[in-house]
C-alpha cells in the first residue's frame, strides 16, 4: 500500500522583517518613514515538501539555511508568509528540551505541566509517571525542585517526558546529543522504537552522522531554498561538497583581505588530483585485504608555501573517516613547496571491510589552517571474501568452545 | 513495511489534513477557537496551578501574602482616609465599605497587570510549542480568582464580624457585577497582552491607567460623596466607567449598613448593559488577539 502523507507543505514562504526600533517613540519620530528602518529577510522561499508516514526525514544545512524555520513552521509556531502547511494527526515537537519547564516548581509537578503542554492528559500522564521517572534516572529528585537540577537532570527529564507522549508526528531539533553516553542510546533506542511503530520523525541536526544513521531521507536546504532531498547519501554529500565550496570561498577571501591589509599573504595551494596504484604502480579501483594501496597526489602551489603540512584520508561514502594520516603526524618535515609537485603516501597492508570508499587530500600550511581539500578525489572499492562486515577487515574465525 | 507502520498509515489517511497552527479567518475562527481553548482545559488548570504554586514557593507564609497586601491598603486607607481626612464619618461601616470596592479592584488590577504581560512572560513556551495561547490570559485569570476567593472569605467574615451579614435579594449583585468585572477584565487582557508584544510599553502604560482608574472609582470614597461635587453630564461619565458600577454592585451586596446612603438609580440595568457590552468587547478583542498571535513566536 502506499505511505499516507502526514506533512504537505505547499509554496510556503517566510519572510521576517527586521526592524530596528522597538519603542512608541521611536515609531512615532520615524513614522511613515518606517519602511528605512525595516530590512526584508526571506528565510524560505516556494518550500514545496511531503513527508508520508512512518518515514524519518532529516533536514540539515548551514547555519541560517532556514532549516528550523521550517520545523517550527511545520509545528505551527511560525506561521507562513505565503503558501500553506497541512498536517495530520497528532504533533510533538521535540523543540528544546525542558522549555515548559518552571524553575520553581519540582520534578513531578514539571513532568505533569509539562506532559499537559505536550498534549497528553492527567489520567495518561498518571499511567505513564513512572515509566517518565524510570526513562530519566532520576528517581531521587524528582520532588526536588528543578532549579536545583544539573543542566543532565533537567535534559534528562525533559526527554523523558516527550518519547512518552504519543504523537504520530515527532519534531526533534538538535536535542539527540544530550546526556551521558549511556543515556544518549537510551534515546536513540527510543527513536528507533519510535520508528518501528510508525511514527514519523523530522530531525533537524548538524550531526550528520546521526542523519545517516537514523534518516531514510535528507532535506538539504541552502539560503531557504531545498537543493538536495533524497537518499541520505546522496544529500550528505551535497552538503558536504557545499560546505567544502564555501570554505574555499572562505580561503579567498581572507587571501584578498590579507593581501589588502599588507600582512603576510597566505598561500595558494591545492591538491589537484588524487591517483590510487597497487604495490607495482599501476591504477587500482578494487583491492582485496591486506594489499597495498599508493596513494599519489598532484598539488600546485601558485605561491611558496614553507613546510607545508599534506595529508590524505579515506572515508566511507557517507563522510565518516575510517582512516587519515599526514606528514605531521609521520614525523616528517617538507621543504618549500611551489610550482606543481607530485608526492605520494604508501598505505602497506591495508585491512579494510568490504564496501566502497573514497580518499581526500589535502594540504594545510604549517600554522595546521588548512589551505585547500580535495573531497572524495578517488574512489575504490574493497571485496573480502565475506564473513563479516564493518570497516576492518580481518581473517575472523568461530573456534567453538576452546577446550 | 511492518504491521506496526501499516496500520498507523491507514488510520491516519482516513484523518482529514488540517492547517498547522491557528485558524485563519475573523468571523468563522470564533468557533474554533472556543473548542481549541476548550481541549487545553487541562492544560489551562495545570497553568494556573503553576501560577499560583510558582508564586510563593519559597515564602514561609506562602498564600497568606496574597492576603496581607489587601489587608495593608485596608489598614493605610481606613487610618489615613477613613479618620484623618474624616471619609468615615460620612461612611458607616468604613472598614466593609473599603474591604468590598478594594476585593473588586485587586481582581480587576491583577486580571489586567499580569494578564498584559503573560505572553511575554511565556515566551520561551510560546518560541518552542503551539498551543491555542489564549490558555496564558486565561491562566492569569484562574490564579487571580482564586485569590478573590480567598478575600472574599474575609470580606464574609468582615459582614459578620461588624454583626451587618447581607440576606436575601442584595446577593443578585454579586453575580452580576462579578460576571462584568471577569467579562471586561479578560476582553482587556487579551488585547493588552497580544499587544504588549508588539510594543513593550504597554505595560508600563497599563500601571498608570490602572493607578487613575483605580481612583476614578468609588472605592475609598463613596457615590454620595463624589456626586456632591460633580454635576449631572459627568456623574453620567463617571457611571459609564464599567468599574465603577461593578464596585457599587459589590458594596450593594456586602455593605449592609450603607442602604440608607444615596445610590445612582437603575444599578441593575446598567450593569446588564455593561455586561453585553462587555460580551462584545470580549469577542471583539478575543479576534484581535487571535489575528495578532500569528507572528508572536517572531516577535518575542
Amino acid at each position: 500500500m502506499s505511505a499516507t502523507t502526514v506533512v504537505k507543505i505547499e509554496k510556503v514562504s517566510k519572510r521576517f522583517i527586521i526592524r530596528k526600533e522597538k519603542s512608541l517613540k521611536e515609531r512615532l519620530v520615524n513614522f511613515g518613514r518606517s519602511n528605512l528602518h525595516k530590512d526584508d529577510f526571506w528565510a524560505l522561499r516556494d518550500i514545496d515538501l511531503d513527508i508520508t508516514s512512518g518515514s524519518t526525514i532529516g533536514l540539515i544545512g548551514a547555519n541560517g539555511s532556514g532549516k528550523s524555520t521550517l520545523l517550527k513552521m511545520i509545528g505551527g509556531i511560525l506561521q507562513p508568509t505565503s503558501g500553506t502547511v497541512h498536517l495530520r494527526g497528532r504533533l510533538a515537537a521535540l523543540l528544546e528540551l525542558g522549555a515548559g519547564f518552571h524553575p520553581d516548581l519540582t520534578g513531578r509537578e514539571n513532568v505533569y505541566l509539562n506532559a499537559s503542554i505536550l498534549g497528553l492528559s492527567r489520567a495518561q500522564t498518571d499511567k505513564h509517571f513512572d515509566a517518565i521517572v524510570d526513562f530519566s534516572g532520576i528517581e531521587r529528585f524528582i520532588d526536588t525542585q528543578v532549579k536545583f537540577y544539573s543542566s543532565g537532570m533537567y535534559v534528562r527529564l525533559a526527554f523523558a517526558v516527550a518519547v512518552h507522549v504519543d504523537p504520530d508526528i515527532l519534531l526533534v531539533d538538535e536535542v539527540l546529543a544530550v546526556g551521558d553516553e549511556p543515556f544518549q542510546r537510551k534515546c536513540m533506542d527510543r527513536i528507533r522504537g519510535f520508528q518501528h511503530e510508525g511514527r514519523t520523525i523530522v530531525l533537524v541536526t548538524h550531526s550528520l552522522d546521526q542523519v545517516a544513521e537514523l534518516c531514510d531521507r535528507a532535506v538539504v536546504l541552502e539560503h531557504g531554498a531545498i537543493i538536495a532531498d533524497g537518499e541520505p547519501r546522496e544529500a550528505l554529500r551535497t552538503l558536504r561538497g557545499e560546505f567544502e565550496h564555501t570554505r574555499q570561498e572562505e580561503i579567498a577571501r581572507e587571501q584578498e583581505a590579507g593581501q589588502e591589509a599588507g600582512s603576510l599573504p597566505t598561500s595558494k595551494a591545492r591538491v589537484e588530483a588524487i591517483r590510487l596504484m597497487g604495490e607495482d604502480g599501476t591504477p587500482v579501483s578494487e583491492i582485496s585485504p591486506g594489499q597495498d594501496l599508493r596513494i599519489g597526489l598532484t598539488l600546485q602551489a601558485d605561491e611558496r608555501v614553507d613546510q607545508p603540512i599534506i595529508g590524505v584520508g579515506i572515508d566511507t561514502p557517507l563522510g565518516q573517516n575510517v582512516f587519515g594520516t599526514n606528514t605531521k603526524l609521520l614525523g616528517r618535515r617538507l621543504d618549500s613547496l611551489s610550482g606543481r609537485k607530485e608526492v605520494e603516501f604508501r598505505l602497506p597492508g591495508l585491512q579494510l571491510g568490504e564496501g566502497a570508499y573514497t580518499v581526500h587530500g589535502a594540504i594545510a600550511a604549517d600554522s595546521g589552517a588548512e589551505l585547500h581539500r580535495l573531497i572524495e578525489g578517488a574512489q575504490f572499492t574493497v571485496t573480502t571474501g565475506g564473513g563479516s562486515v564493518g570497516f576492518v577487515w580481518t581473517q575472523a574465525e568461530f573456534a567453538g568452545s576452546p577446550t | 513495511m511492518n504491521d506496526h507502520r501499516s496500520a498507523r498509515s491507514s488510520a491516519l489517511a482516513s484523518e482529514p489534513l488540517r492547517i498547522a497552527g491557528p485558524r485563519p479567518g475573523f468571523v468563522v475562527g470564533t468557533l474554533q477557537s472556543i473548542r481549541d481553548i476548550h481541549a487545553q482545559r487541562e492544560l489551562l488548570g495545570m497553568l494556573t496551578r503553576r501560577e499560583l504554586k510558582a508564586k510563593y514557593k519559597d515564602s514561609t507564609l506562602g498564600f497568606l501574602w496574597s492576603l496581607l497586601k489587601p489587608l495593608a491598603l485596608l489598614l493605610i486607607y481606613y487610618v489615613a482616609i477613613g479618620r484623618f481626612l474624616g471619609a468615615a464619618r460620612e461612611i458607616p461601616d468604613f472598614a466593609v465599605f473599603i474591604y468590598a470596592g478594594l476585593t473588586a479592584w485587586t481582581l480587576y488590577s491583577e486580571i489586567i497587570a499580569s494578564g498584559t504581560a503573560s505572553i511575554v512572560v511565556n515566551a520561551g513556551l510560546i518560541k518552542k510549542v503551539y498551543l491555542p495561547r489564549e490558555v496564558f490570559p486565561l491562566s492569569v485569570v484562574g490564579s487571580a480568582l482564586f485569590n478573590f476567593t480567598i478575600q472574599l472569605g474575609v470580606l464574609v467574615a468582615a459582614t459578620v464580624a461588624v454583626g451587618a451579614f447581607p440576606t436575601g435579594s442584595r446577593w443578585l449583585y454579586l453575580p452580576l457585577s462579578l460576571a462584568v468585572l471577569l467579562v471586561l477584565a479578560t476582553a482587556a487582557a487579551f488585547l493588552l497582552s497580544a499587544v504588549n508584544v508588539y510594543l513593550r510599553d504597554v505595560q508600563y502604560l497599563v500601571e498608570i491607567l490602572l493607578m487613575i482608574f483605580f481612583w476614578a472609582s468609588p472605592i475609598v470614597y463613596s457615590w454620595a460623596l463624589a456626586s456632591g461635587e460633580i454635576g449631572r453630564w459627568l456623574q453620567e461619565l463617571y457611571l459609564a466607567n464599567p468599574m465603577t458600577l461593578v464596585i457599587l454592585g459589590f458594596q450593594e451586596t456586602f455593605w449592609v449598613s450603607g442602604d440608607g446612603e444615596l445610590k445612582p438609580d437603575h444599578l441593575a440595568e446598567r450593569l446588564g448593559v455593561a455586561l453585553l457590552v462587555g460580551i462584545l468587547l470580549l469577542w471583539l478583542c478575543q479576534r484581535v488577539f487571535a489575528r495578532l498571535q500569528a507572528n508572536f513566536a517572531q516577535e518575542l
